[in-house]
């Protein structure tokens, strides 16, 4: 076969989905947990999503059936709702989704809705900024540890690269001026010319946020540079306490100098709402130009007018969503604490942090050997034998071996009992590991106790896996 | 500051297409409250037959949202749902839709399906995924102006013109396909392949059977795609019938081949059910590796979870989508007839047609002087006197000045009525010329036409000829 018959794009592997770290994922795929069905699989760990609050959005929309088009109360909105295919977006959805980004950021900032462009989720939006940015060759310089798909979604199809900025654990991970100039000399040592800086804030992996003085320097260090920022907020929501979070966009007022036309924001409902499906992602920029490019292209990843109705209405009930905010940031609390209390009954550690959907946990005691090819090994140890799928930190691109990613939003307390009790069982059954232990966190001698049925679910005879590939029920309703 | 692709002007949303939009924006026509503003007839757009949608929404309604035909609640599972593969009940639903468009002569694999935001996504990602920066893909002229932006503008392709002429009604030919081939090569260009679009935008009509062979014949032996975008196939509403690409390769016997590798379908339900909105666009391809890396891509540009789970519940409705594609084509007939029928009261006549949401349309009688400069003198005297938005052919890269395309099936009858007798009026006050009435030159005009026909009028079918000849 030709294979100049197709472009270097469509084969090459700038999708990145021909990683090792899809074995997790191909693991679980072969044999998903279920708590009934199939106790024995692997529990998926590595999707970052939030399932704690959709009792709370459901109970909306029955409240609310005009909202969709589909209802006998929403059907006369049906016509002009298809027919709108207008790249501004409906006005009433930038106003409600403005207002959201207000909320969640407890009202200290205000968005303005005219400069609210939508993207194919926030994976649209990187790619439209990185093409408004950047020209092909040209880098983006980015902290690690970062989300992989950064690789994918911002230089794939744009020619665009990646610099890392490294942070290590020393630092806890923080994101120092040092590093952020030490990886700036680099990129000019190499001949790379930088033309931004991308950060995730709060940080995936991490699971932490920016203090307001770290903020700040970037906002300097980036004004100094005269080069981009881009700010993905995409986990503002998750923040444990809201008030603590800084938003770039209350920094930038504190910084007099900063030139607006520098700095752009990356949303989405994904993370915050638990909405992945509905494709709602943000670019929010202060500079004109910016806007008004992305806007036109967004035509190729517009956000279906169906769903831009529907949280036009959610998004502009300012009952619901402040009741949302803060239920969300409570009951993902309520999960962290659950992972943390029963991570440290067995002296694991992670990195402390206040956000996101996930943990950075420190396994490095569990390596052979500090290096990859060592977390690599223990990282099938955890798939295969502990049966959970995490993310090594070597897929986020972090300069230590001995961290990974722990995904606890995603799954009901069920399981999450279950993933902590295998997490358990495997530290103890592996003592000849040495444990350091840091904190031990013991309520009034109580530790976790399975009900002896769920033992029993545990160790009946491993049933089949479901034959669908992937465990969505929406894939099994097949017609 | 920014990058190259924010300072050129590849998005082409200068050119008068989109400026013709902006007056109208600024004026727009409203029965009550605008009566004298502009008339929009540059918006292909299908709202004839939303009381179907509704009627079927009415039939089959969800108590509460997110409910499945169980009652049971779906919010969770389609809010989580974000695998580029789509909803598999969708894209069930949708290759059966497709097939039926085609009166059922071609079936369509789910497992070749990608699903993207809009035709204007698929587009572009075809060419991400079969040109290089540089590529080119030749394109017959007339085309839709969006094409500039969505092939070119984030993917460095090029665009070559395949130049199609009024004196055989625009068909392509091959010596036109060659030429094209030949001015790509000149230009150090190197040809990926040829898009069509079929049924044509702006020119309403399905391409012929030897147009199709021609195609056929002219990528296999220059080893190039051919994209097939049929957004408009359900629109084909008198004959010649709709032959679809697909089915040409049936015949041939060249399915599974190398070849039928390289024809790739672009759809969306964006003008056949007229949800433009919904962002439904889609990529349908034999060869695995191009479905496999615009999947990937798609995740740029997925379909909302909500809007595939609407679409399969209606496409899986048999019975709605038979009567709603029959119902549907006749009433695009009538209201073609209206604008043909209204235009031929001023003596200006029509591309003959059979598909699409518009006519292409002759004045080149009307122009001051046989240029571009004469066709955009007339097309500001049609947006700012007469009071309609229509597209300049000079928009659509058309060789030849003086052709116009305006839609028919974006407005209430009685707008469409009100701009034929806007247009007539116009035409009445046009300046006498060569010592002739204005009128009695169209008359001339028009009776030259009738007596000389174009010879690709003679591969069309006894009936279909007649067609033609009284169209004229």
């Amino acid at each position: 076969m030709d294979h100049n018959l197709l472009s270097k794009i469509a084969t090459n592997n700038g999708h990145g989905e021909n990683s090792p770290y899809f074995d997790g994922w191909k693991a679980f795929d072969a044999n998903p947990f279920h708590p009934q069905h199939n106790p024995d699989g692997v529990i998926q760990m590595g999707l970052a999503e939030n399932q704690l609050s959709f009792d709370l959005i459901q109970k909306w929309i029955e409240s609310n059936p005009s909202a969709s088009i589909c209802t006998p109360q929403g059907a006369f909105a049906f016509k002009e709702t298809a027919i709108f295919q207008d790249y501004h977006g409906l006005p009433e959805f930038r106003t409600a989704v403005a207002n959201f980004m207000n909320r969640v950021r407890g009202n200290r900032v205000k968005f303005d809705p005219d400069r609210i462009v939508m993207s194919g989720g926030a994976t649209g939006a990187h790619e439209t900024l990185a093409f408004c940015l950047a020209n092909p060759g040209e880098a983006f310089l980015v902290p690690t540890p970062y989300y992989p798909a950064f690789d994918r979604d911002l230089r794939w199809r744009t020619g665009v690269e990646l610099f890392p900025v490294v942070c290590e654990s020393a630092d806890n991970f923080k994101v120092t001026r040092e590093a952020l100039e030490t990886a700036y000399k680099k990129a000019k040592l190499a001949n790379v010319k930088v033309k931004g800086m991308l950060i995730t804030n709060p940080s995936n992996p991490l699971g932490t946020f920016l203090d307001r003085d770290t903020l700040k320097d970037i906002v300097n260090f980036v004004n100094d540079k005269s080069i981009h920022l881009v700010c993905d907020e995409i986990y503002a929501g998750t923040v444990t306490n809201g008030d603590e979070f800084v938003s770039i966009a209350e920094v930038i007022e504190e910084v007099p100098k900063c030139n607006l036309d520098l700095i752009h924001l990356v949303y989405s409902l994904s993370k915050d709402m638990g909405f992945p499906g509905f494709r709602v992602g943000v670019v929010y920029s202060y500079n004109d130009n910016v806007v008004n490019i992305a806007r036109k292209m967004s035509s190729f990843g517009l956000v279906s007018t169906q769903t831009q109705h529907l949280l036009a209405s959610m998004l502009s009930d300012d009952k619901f969503v402040e009741n949302f905010i803060s239920e969300s940031r409570i009951r993902l609390a309520h999960r962290h604490d659950m992972f943390t209390r029963g991570l440290a009954q067995v002296g694991i550690g992670s990195l402390e942090s206040k956000a996101g959907l996930f943990f950075w946990m420190d396994l490095r005691r569990f390596l052979k050997e500090p290096t990859f090819e060592s977390e690599m090994t223990f990282w099938r140890v955890i798939i295969n034998e502990i049966k959970l799928n995490v993310s090594p930190g070597q897929s986020f691109h972090c300069s230590e071996p001995g961290w990974f990613r722990v995904c606890f939003a995603n799954m009901d307390d069920e399981t999450t009992l279950v993933a902590l009790w295998r997490i358990k069982t495997f530290v103890r059954k592996n003592r000849n590991l040495e444990i350091k232990t840091r904190k031990q966190y013991w309520q009034n001698g109580q530790h976790l106790r399975l009900s002896s049925r769920r033992l029993d679910d545990i160790l009946t005879p491993h049933r089949m896996s479901p034959h669908s590939p992937l465990a969505s029920p929406m894939v099994r309703a097949q017609n | 500051m920014l990058s190259e692709k924010v300072v050129c002007n590849s998005h082409g949303q200068d050119s008068s297409y989109f400026l013709g939009w902006e007056e109208y924006e600024k004026n727009p026509y409203d029965e009550v409250k605008n009566p004298k503003g502009i008339i929009q007839m540059g918006l292909a757009e299908n709202q004839l037959s939303f009381d179907l949608l509704e009627s079927w929404l009415e039939k089959n309604p969800q108590p509460m949202a997110f409910r499945n035909h169980n009652n049971q609640s779906i919010f969770k599972d389609l809010a989580l749902f974000q695998d580029y593969h789509g909803l598999p009940a969708f894209k069930n639903a949708l290759v059966k839709f497709m097939s039926e468009v085609r009166g059922g002569s071609v079936s369509f694999d789910p497992n070749n399906l990608v699903l993207t935001a809009g035709a204007t996504s698929a587009n572009e990602t075809l060419m991400f995924c079969l040109a290089n920066p540089g590529d080119a893909f030749l394109l017959p002229t007339p085309y839709y102006p969006g094409f500039d932006r969505d092939l070119k503008w984030r993917t460095g392709a090029e665009i070559v013109p395949i130049h199609c002429s009024s004196l055989n009604g625009f068909r392509i030919t091959k010596s036109a396909l060659e030429d094209a081939y030949k001015q790509a090569e000149q230009q150090n260009l190197k040809v990926k392949g040829v898009l069509v679009t079929n049924p044509s935008n702006p020119l309403g009509t399905s391409l012929s059977l030897h147009e199709l062979d021609l195609l056929v014949n002219f990528i296999s032996s220059r080893n190039i795609h051919l994209v097939s975008d049929e957004i408009y196939s359900g629109t084909v509403f008198s004959s010649p019938s709709f032959i679809s690409i697909m089915e040409v390769l049936k015949n041939r016997n060249l399915m599974n081949t190398e070849i039928a590798k390289r024809v790739h379908i672009v759809y969306s339900l964006s003008k056949d059910l007229g949800l433009p909105g919904f962002r439904i666009g889609v990529i349908y391809s034999t060869d695995e590796r191009v479905v496999s890396a615009a999947t990937k891509m798609s995740s740029f540009g997925l379909v909302s979870s909500q809007t595939q789970h609407l679409l399969s519940e209606i496409l899986s409705d048999q019975n709605f989508t038979k009567t709603y594609l029959s119902e549907n084509r006749r009433r695009l007939k009538e209201r073609h007839e209206m604008l043909v029928g209204g235009l031929k009261k001023s003596g200006i006549g029509c591309l003959p047609s059979n598909s699409g949401l518009f006519c292409w349309v002759d004045m080149r009688h009307l122009l001051s002087s046989n240029t571009f400069e004469g066709e955009m003198e007339l097309w500001k005297k049609i947006v700012y006197q007469v009071g309609l938005n229509i597209s300049p052919g000079s928009s659509c890269h058309c060789s030849e000045p003086g052709w116009f395309r305006v839609c028919f099936a974006n407005m209430s009858e009685e707008t469409l009525d009100l701009a034929m007798q806007r247009v007539k009026s116009f035409v009445e006050l046009m300046p006498k010329q060569n010592n002739q009435s204005g009128h009695q030159k169209l008359m001339n005009r028009n009776s030259r036409r009738t007596k000389s026909l174009p010879k690709w009028v003679f591969e069309l079918s006894f009936h279909q000829r007649e067609i033609v000849a009284n169209e004229r």
